[in-house]
């Protein structure tokens, strides 16, 4: 068969995954919804493997291969076809996506075991991959936009999932709301692009831009400003990024699957994916590499401050994008996209082990309230090191391999983007701390009280409330379920969460300086166009990263250890010394106030002026004096009509006398 | 001969008429003097059509005696009905259609 029917069978199969579990959700008992989302996914994820397969077989200049299965739209000029794009690029990302969802899925059939809306659920998860795959393998415009918005409802859809609880739902809005923005940014790229070169499909695109555009030319720099704002909505970059931290809300899995994984790696996607548009335009690849940058460092410092543990590993996900957006947006390509690929490893990972965490403390995200789970929690604590390793960029683990490569690439090009490398290095810093501070926060220090409970063996059940307001809830559809389940105890969890911690370990094994470099070789097809994809730093110069990053990495976690094991009550004294700065990072530096002073509040007043003034007073107002008139006029008539015929009767006659008379006087 | 004095005469019983409609609270009176009115045109109408030689004054005159009769069958009828009802046979007490 070839790369592209294997394509269509990777769509084919989450939709009928989605399809079954959203229609037959009244039949399915107990795990079947989840073992049907999860052997979907993984025979897509088996599709997908062998769809790479068949692109291997292709030589090296042939590696993009399109298929349509029916024209979608064709009229003047217009010619829109559903079809697919398997290159290199989007085999990579199909991989990517259709394997950790595959895990995440296994890893939700227990951890979501007990929710009332189980079957739910999985139809959303299956609906959101079967979206996630159509985004990545479309061939046109058209078809991107289509799986661009599925993948923005299946978010909302699942950040709401507990329709129930206030937080979620208008979490979920946010999100929605927030990604519309870049789905316009996205359309209005779409729109400029056809008006100029007449097309939607990708390779015809990427074929007309370098005769079509001269360098930097206005249009084009629009163009890939609008794809931009697309892009970071999605990937939740500085100032689009708001969203991404409440989106916290959905379930556990849900977080590691679409809010850290996957789909918001698609603005990463969109921006290698548009690599001809943007190198014909390197003014708009800058001001995305610095935005990127920007990103980067400021969630980074979020992530050092905010105590929610679902949360700073939200920051934790921003500030990792931000090295992605710089990676693709600065021209290193293979390394913005292994870091994607081993992001979803330890990412998932670390979600899941939360997951597994929150779960033995009651429903608690605090971290204030955690603390010495090592020994209730084994396994979790282990696999979550090893997450938190891989994110830290310790030597060997895949992170290090990911990040430095960027960096090393950004030096590498010299003039300004050694800015890239050397503020880097610093959040790299930064990233080995928090993550650390997780670990030695969670697992390290005295037992909290639930800790106790489950070293004797039971786990603790509070009675069910919002984890952020304390709200009281019960445990029917629309809340979480009563139980909590955690990875120790329940073997898809442990399943899911060893595989992708052997992940995170071997992830980076795959692309080492100088030994193998399978992602780079790989990818090199669908980058033919590019004269940045070659210009790669020599072999010495990315072990010289390395090396750098392996001491940044260990001195980071040193200091988080030093902070939090050895003296204690350092953070403390730090936060007394420094509270001005350490409200304004818990306070994520004031961006949603700041959105809700400059956008919200005047759209308020704005309407409640409408509402009090305009119409209360122009609109009612004229209302209210046509009425009056009519029945002003009708007070004054109703008086001739009083009843008596004989009146009527001398009305009549004297009116017509006097008619009679006026014309006899106007005749003479 | 002028049809000076026809239409003077005819005028005076509309006069009569239309005063005995005004002034009289009866409505069987009301409707004799309705009739009044209408014979006075009636003999306008009659008049005038001698006096010019043309005969289509007096096809009027005729149609309007049919729709006089008509007119008195609905009248005599609406008053044997009021009668019947034992409401007050004066118009002034049947005003329910006022404003």
């Amino acid at each position: 068969m070839s790369a592209t029917a294997w394509g269509w069978l990777v769509l084919a199969f989450p939709l009928a995954g989605f399809l079954i579990n959203a229609f037959g959700w009244r039949v399915l008992r107990g795990r079947m919804a989840g073992w049907i989302g999860t052997i979907a996914i993984g025979l897509a994820f088996v599709c997908a493997i062998a769809a790479t397969v068949a692109l291997l077989g292709h030589s090296e200049g042939d590696r993009e291969l399109t298929s349509s299965l029916w024209n979608y739209a064709s009229a003047a000029g217009l010619d829109i076809k559903v079809g697919i794009l398997v290159d290199p690029l989007s085999a990579f990302m199909i991989l990517v996506v259709s394997g950790v969802s595959t895990l995440i899925h296994l890893y939700s059939v227990a951890y979501l075991d007990s929710d009332r809306g189980y079957a739910r659920y999985f139809a959303y998860l299956n609906f959101f991959v079967f979206s996630m795959l159509l985004l990545v393998l479309a061939g046109n415009f058209v078809l991107l936009i289509v799986g661009w918005a599925f993948v923005g409802f299946a978010s909302y859809a699942l950040i709401s999932f507990w329709y129930r609880r206030n937080t979620a739902t208008k979490a979920g809005m946010k999100a929605f709301v927030i990604n519309v923005i870049g789905d316009v940014g996205l359309v209005l790229a779409t729109f400029f692009i056809f008006r100029e070169l007449g097309t939607f499909d990708f390779l015809a695109v990427f074929h007309a831009v370098p005769q079509h555009f001269s360098t930097n030319q206005g249009v084009l720099v629009a163009i890939c400003l609008l794809l931009l704002v697309g892009a970071f909505a999605k990937s939740a970059q500085l100032p689009l990024h708001t969203w991404l931290p409440d989106a916290m809300e959905g379930p556990t899995p849900v977080s590691a699957l679409i809010h850290a994984a996957t789909m918001v790696t698609a603005g990463v996607y969109l921006i290698a994916r548009m690599y001809v548009l943007f190198e014909q335009a390197p003014t708009a690849a800058d001001i995305s590499a610095f935005i990127g940058l920007a990103t980067l460092v400021f969630a980074a410092t979020c992530a050092l401050a905010v105590t929610d543990l679902k949360r700073i590993i939200a920051y934790s996900t921003i500030s990792q994008i931000g090295y992605m957006v710089v990676g693709v947006s600065i021209g290193a390509y293979a390394a913005g996209m292994f870091q994607l690929m081993t992001h979803a490893f330890f990412k998932a990972l670390l979600f899941m082990a939360a997951g597994s965490v929150i779960s033995a403390v009651a429903g608690t995200q605090d971290i204030d309230r955690m603390g010495g789970l090592r020994k209730a929690l084994p396994f979790t604590s282990k696999l979550m090191i090893i997450g938190a390793l891989a994110l830290a960029a310790f030597p060997g683990f895949s992170g290090f391999f990911s990040k430095d490569e960027i960096l090393a690439y950004a030096l590498h090009r010299g003039g300004f983007y050694v800015i890239f490398t050397i503020v880097g290095y610093i959040a790299a810093l930064l990233t080995a701390f928090y993550a650390f501070r997780i670990i030695f926060r969670v697992f390290w220090g005295e037992p909290v009280p639930e800790a106790r409970e489950l070293e004797e063996g039971h786990l603790a059940h509070a009675p069910p409330e919002n984890p952020l307001t304390g709200e009281k809830e019960d445990t029917d559809v629309g809340f979480p379920g009563a139980e909590h389940h955690i990875a120790e105890r329940e073997w898809p969890m442990w399943l899911a969460m060893s595989v992708l911690g052997f992940l995170s370990i071997t992830g980076g094994f795959i692309e080492i300086p100088g030994i193998d470099e399978v992602v780079k070789n790989f990818l090199a097809g669908a980058f033919l166009q590019s004269h940045l994809y070659d210009a790669l730093p020599s072999v010495a110069a990315d072990w010289g990263g390395l090396a750098l990053g392996g001491a940044i990495s260990i001195a980071g976690i040193g200091l988080a250890y030093l902070v939090y094991v050895r003296r204690p009550g350092t953070s403390a004294a730090l936060i007394r010394r420094f509270g001005a700065v350490h409200t304004f990072l818990a306070n994520k530096w004031y961006f949603d106030e700041l959105y809700d002073a400059v956008i919200y509040r005047p759209l308020i007043a704005t309407g409640l002026f409408a509402k009090n003034v305009f119409e209360r007073v122009v609109v009612q107002g004229v209302v209210t004096a046509a009425v009056d008139l009519v029945r002003g006029v009708g007070v004054i008539v109703r008086g001739a009509q009083s009843g008596f015929v004989r009146a009527y009767a001398l009305l009549l006659i004297g009116g017509f006398a006097a008619l009679g008379l006026y014309f006899l006087i106007a005749s003479q | 001969m002028t049809v000076t004095w026809y239409v003077v005469l005819s005028a005076v019983l509309f006069a009569i008429g239309a005063g005995g409609v005004l002034i009289r609270r009866s409505p069987l009176v009301i409707l004799l003097c309705l009739e009044l009115m209408l014979n006075a045109g009636n003999l306008a109408l009659v008049a005038f059509s001698r006096a010019h030689g043309n005969a289509e004054g007096q096809v009027f005159a005729l149609i309007v005696m049919v729709v006089a009769a008509c007119e008195v069958v609905v009248g005599l009828g609406l008053i044997v009905a009021i009668f019947r009802r034992r409401l007050p046979l004066n118009v002034d007490d049947l005003r329910e259609l006022r404003g």
